[in-house]
């Protein structure tokens, strides 16, 4: 009982981590109908951000940090919705895919030229001690940071819900045109989605690489699983991206202590097939329908 | 089609076997409608050394110390013939000149036979993976080049470098050393994953070039290729000297390993099984884990679980130091034992508090109190600001083996120099730059003094030496 609750929580941690990668994937789409294939680079960036701030500009951690975030927001949120989507999205949805797509090369490799191959280590923003509830061991970090990373969602949905620019940017997901009529300016409210994208991966990114290290070939593996938690979860739903999140976090640790470990990479692939062909929509999201 | 009016272009060189030319170039002439075709000459290279053309210039055969023709070259054949331009015809006869191949490639048998340079590339690991090991190999190498070539080069010859990146990928490893056999290398440094190592170096076997190699998994000198040689030992002689300390010192009774499923961790899981089951050491975990694995929670869980008194640790750097992460994390008590990678100055900057404690069999040690590895760290350090680990010093005694080797046999030959590694024993008080006396036998299996080391107050020191087996 003990080594399941450690390696439930262990999962829940891990999956809220993914869970703000796939809610990044959720805005890009309901904001510029596109698959944002670098996401998992916007998750991975970040990081050296913040080693940059504190190796080359001699900044404390928490400034550091803060400076990671400002820039990500920046380069990831503003410049990649002028530079990359507002051009491409009249040619349609494909070409900004394989547009982003190629974001993801050059991101990786930018920062594999720049900052080197070998992983780095990463200050962890949590103490490294441990609890002890019921003979399981359950690490202070973990519990951080499902905490944060809860607190976080459920800081976007209320804001999402119960603001007036929250509610406006989901007018303009919903009905671009119609809201547009109506006298939102959608071109700001897809501006904020991406802003809004941008700082959760910076956050997913200083959460998860004290665990993970920092390294350019992060985003390869957290993007997919991340991609896959938003397909499981239901990629028109916030609510669905963090199901889809926990729910890949918390199967992928059970499978590797109670089944195998050499297969476990296979798990989040198995369910990606059996969501697809049972409940296209994914667990939480919502039947679309399309005029062509 | 071959006929009286075609050109003919001999390859020449020993052995023909390996010559890409005429099937690369003759379709190429096809295509272009180019009445010429490369034929392979077997010559060796104390045979002739030139031809003239034939005196109507219709064949010219030219004396070359090619592998093969650029395709550079091979085009610039095409243009100097020219294809059907606007209906030109074919069959134009033209004189070769010698010089419009001599941008060529290097014989198989002997190298820069007229160039002040040898070629030594350096295929290695500089990202992906093996970046870290990669790395510290490379820079190694590459301290050892500009020592030598300071100091006057090998033979008169100054050593050209030239740095090739595998991505950790065999694949792309297995092209680049057939890159490099094609520019001419006289033996090469490289790869370090022995994943790699055991796909290319069936190349540069092929090839006949000497291969030094950082890899340790033991089928790679099982496989008779009398071209590879190790530049530090492998995991079946450096496993066994654990399995005393579990026994004798520890007093551990049952044990958990923990292994990466590629080559390296499965050489070393299958050596280690064997000798627990030797010492009769009950194995209760057994725990594979991907290369590049990122999560360690599971695995280190399921150690916990099985009650093991110790764990034998064997993966690469950066899963190393995450394992560390998530064994501290998780509050795993049982001592953790590695081998070679567990105490790197990598591991210990990349895990930082969570190392403390882990206890480690090292071929190599940077911090061993010898005072010619001491020397080593000084000048690693001061030449690149940085601290080193045992790749680096594998990086740089193979090339000064290189050197040594060849300077015994008093000339640039490949296959003498393979053969002169074979049971040699280069001591270190007559070839200080070995760092250690060092012996290879006749599969290229390395023997050196090794350690036991340990991490203390965020340092490697060594805490006992196991001699030479």
């Amino acid at each position: 009982m003990a080594q399941f609750l450690q390696v439930l929580l262990s999962g829940l941690s891990t999956g809220a981590i993914y869970a703000l990668a796939a809610i990044g994937f959720t805005l890009v789409w309901q904001a510029a109908r596109t698959v944002n294939f670098a996401e998992g680079e916007f998750v991975m960036l970040p990081a050296f951000f913040v080693l940059i701030g504190v190796h080359w500009l001699n900044m404390p951690l928490w400034l550091a940090l803060i400076f990671g975030l400002i820039v990500a927001v920046i380069v990831l949120g503003l410049l990649f919705k002028k530079v990359v989507v507002e051009p491409m999205l009249p040619n349609g949805g494909l070409p900004l895919i394989i547009a982003t797509m190629a974001l993801s090369i050059l991101l990786k490799e930018g920062a594999k030229q720049v900052y080197g191959a070998e992983a780095q280590p990463f200050p962890s923003l949590f103490p490294q001690a441990t609890l002890h509830f019921g003979g399981a061991v359950v690490s202070v970090q973990d519990l951080m940071n499902l905490a944060v990373s809860l607190a976080v969602v459920v800081g976007l949905t209320l804001f999402l819900n119960r603001t007036r620019t929250g509610r406006r940017m989901q007018a303009t997901a919903q009905n671009p045109r119609v809201a547009e009529i109506l006298g939102v300016n959608t071109r700001r409210m897809v501006l904020y989605a991406f802003l809004v994208n941008a700082a959760l991966a910076a956050l997913a990114s200083f959460l998860i690489s004290p665990i993970y290290l920092a390294k350019f070939s992060n985003g390869e593996t957290l993007g997919l699983v991340a991609f896959i938690a938003a397909i499981v979860g239901g990629f028109n739903q916030i609510r669905g991206a963090l199901a889809g999140g926990l729910l890949i976090g918390v199967l992928d640790n059970l499978t590797a202590t109670y089944v195998t470990t050499e297969y476990r990479a296979a798990l989040p692939l198995v369910l990606l097939i059996a969501m697809i062909l049972w409940r296209p929509q994914g667990l939480l999201g919502v039947d679309e329908g399309r005029k062509v | 089609m071959v006929n009286g009016d075609t050109q003919t272009i001999a390859h020449v060189g020993y052995p023909t076997s390996i010559f890409k030319s005429p099937l690369v170039d003759n379709p190429r002439f096809v295509k272009q409608c180019v009445s010429a075709a490369v034929v392979p000459l077997g010559v060796k290279a104390d045979g002739p050394a030139g031809f003239s053309p034939d005196a109507d210039g219709r064949s010219t055969i030219v004396c070359s110390t090619l592998r093969s023709l650029t395709h550079k070259t091979a085009y610039r054949l095409i243009d100097r013939f020219g294809g059907p331009k606007g209906g030109e015809g074919m069959n134009r006869p033209r004189f070769l000149a010698a010089g419009a191949l001599a941008a060529a490639l290097s014989l198989n048998v002997a190298v820069a036979l007229a160039t002040d340079t040898v070629n030594i590339p350096c295929v290695c690991e500089l990202s992906g993976a093996g970046a870290v090991a990669g790395t510290n190999f490379h820079d190694g190498a590459h301290l050892a080049v500009e020592e030598i070539n300071a100091a006057g080069g090998i033979l008169g010859k100054t050593i050209e470098m030239t740095d090739m990146d595998t991505q950790t990928d065999p694949m792309t490893s297995r092209a680049l050393v057939q890159k490099a056999i094609d520019s001419g290398a006289y033996a090469i440094m490289g790869t370090i994953y022995s994943g790699s190592t055991i796909v290319n170096m069936m190349v540069a076997q092929k090839a006949g070039v000497p291969q030094f190699t950082g890899a340790e998994a033991p089928n790679i000198t099982q496989k008779h290729n009398p071209f590879i040689f190790r530049t530090s030992s492998g995991a079946e002689k450096g496993v066994p000297a654990l399995t005393s300390y579990f026994k004798d010192q520890l007093k551990a009774r049952k044990i958990a390993i923990s292994w990466v499923n590629n080559d390296f961790g499965k050489g070393g899981h299958d050596v280690f099984l064997a000798q627990m089951k030797k010492a009769g050491i009950e194995v209760v975990a057994d725990v594979p884990s991907e290369e590049g694995q990122a999560d360690f929670s599971a695995d280190v869980s399921k150690i916990k679980q099985s009650g093991a008194q110790a764990v034998f640790v064997y993966l690469n750097e950066e899963e190393d130091a995450r394992f560390l992460k998530e064994a501290r994390k998780q509050g795993l008590k049982a001592t953790l034992v590695g081998e070679v990678t567990l105490t790197g100055q990598k591991v210990i900057d990349l895990a930082g508090g969570a190392a403390e404690g882990a206890v480690a069999h090292v071929g190599l040690a940077t911090s061993a109190p010898i005072p010619s590895i001491e020397n080593f760290v000084a000048k690693f350090k001061k030449h690149y600001g940085r601290d080193t680990d045992h790749n680096g010093i594998k990086g740089y005694i193979g090339v000064y083996a290189i050197k040594y080797a060849t300077e015994l046999n008093g000339k640039f030959d490949r296959k003498a120099l393979a053969d002169k590694l074979h049971g040699l024993t280069l001591d270190v008080a007559k070839y200080p730059n070995m760092l250690l006396t060092t012996s290879w036998d006749a599969n290229g299996e390395l023997s050196r003094e090794s350690f036991i080391t340990e991490v203390k107050d965020g340092k490697q020191v060594v805490t006992g030496t196991v001699p030479a087996n």
